[in-house]
């Protein structure tokens, strides 16, 4: 049998990417934010898994307004990457886990959440960036990856209860998987920013601090937040936090709290990142 | 459920892309999209005008694509995501883009988020900072 044996939620700035790929790191600007990393790049390299769900959004890099999924699962055997404007990241393709991706989509839909089943996927900062932070340079990602893209750019956007029910649909489905594999779940983006608009630069610590305890303590409660709450007190784009809750309903009632650290700022956006583990 | 798409007009400062907004830059976000690829972008660069003319947009929408007005892209119905193309393809980073969209300039926001961002005090709502 299947098991989600750990959680991981952080930002995904596509500026730390460019740090990473530009060996500027250790830069003053930089160094503060990834030594708050250092702990996850151990832990994760002491405790490894065989596949990585990684719930993030495309940041108009592969769907633009053709085609707008609010939920989607890719079921490929690899995912390239995207062209984001700038050319693609120079960080290893994807490989995917087809076998486990087409038990999640099936038992997903069979269990009323209508996927988007995507069999040709790439994948951009969203996906990438929290891998890079994770796991550093390596020449090939050490997991197999199933990339899960949540529409959070348009509004409607899923609500916070649609996203905490269905990471509990995954954490059923992976229980429902035969082979014996360790899985985690990724919840990326967030935490306060926004990138637009007079009001931009919009950043606000205290409401993410409370959203993290929230996400541990009582998703029940947290599932509840409007969207619109979001939009004011995090910023227009700190609506991405509702896929922590994917995260978070994947790790089952209760929760261990490996890891939690926070950062102001990286480019616009204030940084959170939280290690969790399943109690039961 | 009725949807909603008045309710994020009092947040100050701000325009959420909803799907009316969606619809009413629908070519604007498929002309950023195209610039997903170096030969297009060559093309926009060489000639901005002509590139632009090979898409269905407004005038305003052209006019604020020649002239960066990313504020007015916005008011489009452009997105951050999809007009992040136009800024990338130039080098230029999401802060020094955002910056334009405020009343500061890129040093000055830049000092801004370093010191830990903007204040969400008084950002809250247009009815308390008496702009509606």
């Amino acid at each position: 049998m299947a098991r989600i044996v750990a959680g991981i939620a952080t930002s995904h700035v596509p500026a730390v990417g460019h740090a990473v790929d530009s060996g500027r790191t250790e830069d003053d600007y930089w160094r503060p934010m990834f030594q708050g990393y250092e702990f996850s790049k151990q832990w994760i390299k002491d405790n490894p898994a065989d596949v990585d769900i990684i719930v993030y959004n495309d940041h108009a890099s592969y769907f633009g307004m053709d085609i707008m999924p609010t939920f989607g699962i890719g079921t490929a055997g690899k995912y390239e990457i995207c062209d984001e404007g700038y050319g693609p990241r120079p960080v290893p393709v994807v490989m995917g886990h087809p076998e486990l991706s087409t038990h999640l989509a099936a038992s997903l839909i069979l269990d009323d959440f209508d996927m988007t089943v995507l069999n040709r996927l790439d994948v951009d900062h969203g996906l990438t960036v929290p891998m890079s932070l994770m796991y550093g340079q390596p020449d090939a990602w050490p997991t197999r990856v199933i990339p899960f893209p949540v529409n959070v750019v348009m509004y409607p956007q899923p609500s916070g209860e649609r996203c905490l029910a269905i990471g509990k649909a995954i954490r059923d489905a992976v229980q429902n998987f035969d082979e014996d594999i360790n899985v985690r779940v990724w919840g990326t983006g967030g935490m306060s920013h926004q990138i637009q608009g007079a009001r931009a630069g919009l950043i606000n610590l205290p409401w993410d601090l409370q959203f993290m305890n929230d996400l541990i303590d009582q998703p029940e409660v947290l599932q509840h937040k409007p969207h619109l709450e979001y939009m004011i007190e995090a910023g227009s784009e700190g609506v991405e936090l509702i896929m922590w809750l994917i995260m978070r309903g994947a790790l089952g009632d209760d929760v261990n709290e490996v890891y939690r650290f926070n950062h102001v700022p990286a480019s616009n956006t204030s940084v959170g990142h939280l290690i969790l583990t399943p109690k039961d | 459920m009725k949807p909603n798409f008045e309710q994020f007009t009092d947040i100050p400062g701000t325009t959420i892309f909803t799907m009316e907004m969606a619809q009413k830059g629908f070519q604007l976000n498929e002309f950023c999209m195209s610039l997903r690829t170096q030969e297009n972008r060559d093309r926009f660069h060489a000639d901005e005008r002509k590139y632009l003319d090979e898409w269905d947009m407004s005038e305003d929408q052209k006019q604020a694509v020649l002239t960066r007005d990313f504020q007015k892209m916005l008011d489009g119905g452009g997105n951050v995501y999809f007009l992040s193309k136009i800024f990338a393809a130039e080098g230029m980073s999401y802060v020094q883009a955002v910056s334009t969209m405020t009343d500061m300039n890129v040093d000055e926001y830049q000092a801004m988020m370093v010191a830990g961002g903007r204040d969400i005090e008084g950002w809250r709502s247009k009815k308390e900072r008496g702009e509606a």
